[in-house]
């Protein structure tokens, strides 16, 4: 039925107030970034969720693959030592 | 909101799904994974590995949902330049723009799945994706539209609150994102109502009318009874149905009898009663082959819904082309530059 080609995919990141990042919120098409921000903007924002957004065509996000997330996230699996948690401290010290 | 039990239970409509019966019977070794962190009530995300089945279910409840919201624009926005003051058409217009925009959080969702949303709008023009059957009643009063806002939007809090912890990250994430919208629709339709009822004797009388009318197609709309329905198990199973139609309908009398009091209005139900026994309330069978024949495509206003729809679709087209070739045109000043 439709033979137009569909306009391109785009994440919408927003930052909720100032001193926060930007999280990911969903996605949306438009035709262009200007179009995908004001779109976003009425998607996303329709309650003053948001003080800045960012859109990013969803083409070019790179993701790590959840089929290899055990090996690809091995490294830090095996290392507690880098918790604080992993030290013994003597009682008498209070704060450390 | 919006959405509706009997589109969450395939079978009531005969669209094909990807059931137990038809999943592959040579289990493939990552299902015990996936099984296992639906049972630890982990979240599935979209490039996780999934059965097909799951799939399959997700990308024809969502969409039907998300078809649901945006057809849900067409009755009440009905009655947007016929509001009775400057307050209630700001408020509803927000309603209205509330559902495109659920309409599009969860055409997002499904996306994730793999399908793209020009493609579950084609299903919809063709006849063959489904959306909730309320919204092929007509909206003939002014008090329609609180009544909407009460009962309608009422059971589909019902259905939707649960639907915030599916199995299915995205899903579950539009769903929170639509909950926490969707209580200002279900009280300005009070609002409105309570407003009409304890008006003139003729208000009174056009809320009492309208609740006749929506009363028993709200109640309907949350599916077919637990008898009837075969995909439950499955999508129980799946940890994307926590509770049974019947479960949710009892859940939704519960609730709005006791408003129905202080609204000063009656619902159209001789059976329903409080029992102290159960602890819940009784009332009256629903029509559900009334609901058979509107999921049916048979409802009043089945065919204007879809062809409004495809007229609004067909009647931008020339508005997603300009887009499109403003956006090359720009592309290309900016590439050159």
């Amino acid at each position: 039925m439709s033979e137009e080609t569909p306009a391109p995919l785009w994440e919408v990141f927003i930052r909720s107030k100032r001193g926060l990042s930007h999280n990911h919120v969903g996605s949306l098409h438009a035709p262009d970034a200007e179009m995908a921000l004001r779109n976003a903007r009425d998607v996303y924002t329709r309650r003053m969720e948001g003080v800045s957004i960012w859109v990013v065509p969803s083409a070019v996000i790179t993701a790590s693959s959840p089929d290899e997330k055990d090996s690809f996230f091995d490294p830090a699996a095996d290392k507690p030592y880098r918790h604080p948690t992993f030290y013994s401290i003597p009682k008498e010290v209070q704060q450390l | 909101m919006r959405s509706s039990g009997q589109i969450d239970q395939g079978g009531a409509e005969g669209v094909p799904t990807g059931s137990p019966a038809a999943a592959d019977p040579v289990a493939d070794p990552r299902e015990a994974d996936f099984q296992a962190l639906i049972d630890a009530d982990q979240r599935i995300e979209p490039r996780d590995w999934m059965p097909d089945g799951y799939r399959k279910t997700l990308i024809r409840q969502i969409a039907q949902h998300a078809h649901s919201e945006i057809i849900g624009m067409q009755p009440e926005g009905n009655w947007i330049t016929r509001a009775p003051s400057l307050r209630r058409k700001a408020i509803l217009m927000a309603k209205v723009q509330d559902e495109a925009g659920h309409g599009l959080y969860l055409y997002c969702a499904a996306e994730t799945l793999g399908v793209d949303r020009a493609e579950l709008i084609d299903l919809l023009h063709q006849g063959r994706q489904k959306y909730s059957s309320i919204f092929n009643y007509p909206t003939l009063t002014w008090a329609d539209v609180g009544a909407i806002g009460w009962l309608v939007d009422g059971a589909a809090i019902t259905n939707q609150i649960p639907l915030c912890r599916c199995s299915f990250g995205p899903y579950a994430r539009a769903m929170v994102r639509v909950c926490k919208e969707e209580s200002f629709h279900q009280r300005q339709g009070f609002e409105s109502l309570y407003t009409l009822s304890h008006g003139s004797p003729e208000q009174h009388e056009m809320a009492q009318d309208a609740v006749n009318r929506w009363w028993w197609p709200s109640i309907e709309m949350l599916g077919p009874p637990d008898t009837d329905s075969t995909h439950s198990a499955q999508s129980t199973a799946w940890g994307i149905k926590r509770f049974s139609n019947d479960a949710l309908r009892q859940r939704f009398v519960d609730m709005v009898a006791p408003q129905a009091v202080v609204l000063g209005l009656t619902p159209p139900d001789p059976e329903l009663r409080w029992n102290e026994q159960r602890g819940h309330y009784d009332f009256g069978e629903p029509d559900f082959e009334e609901l058979r024949r509107v999921v049916g495509g048979d409802g009043p206003c089945n065919r204007q819904r879809a062809a409004h729809h495809l007229k609004a679709h067909e009647d931008g087209a020339w508005v997603r082309e300009a887009s499109a070739a403003y956006a090359a045109k720009h592309a290309a000043t900016t590439a050159a530059a």
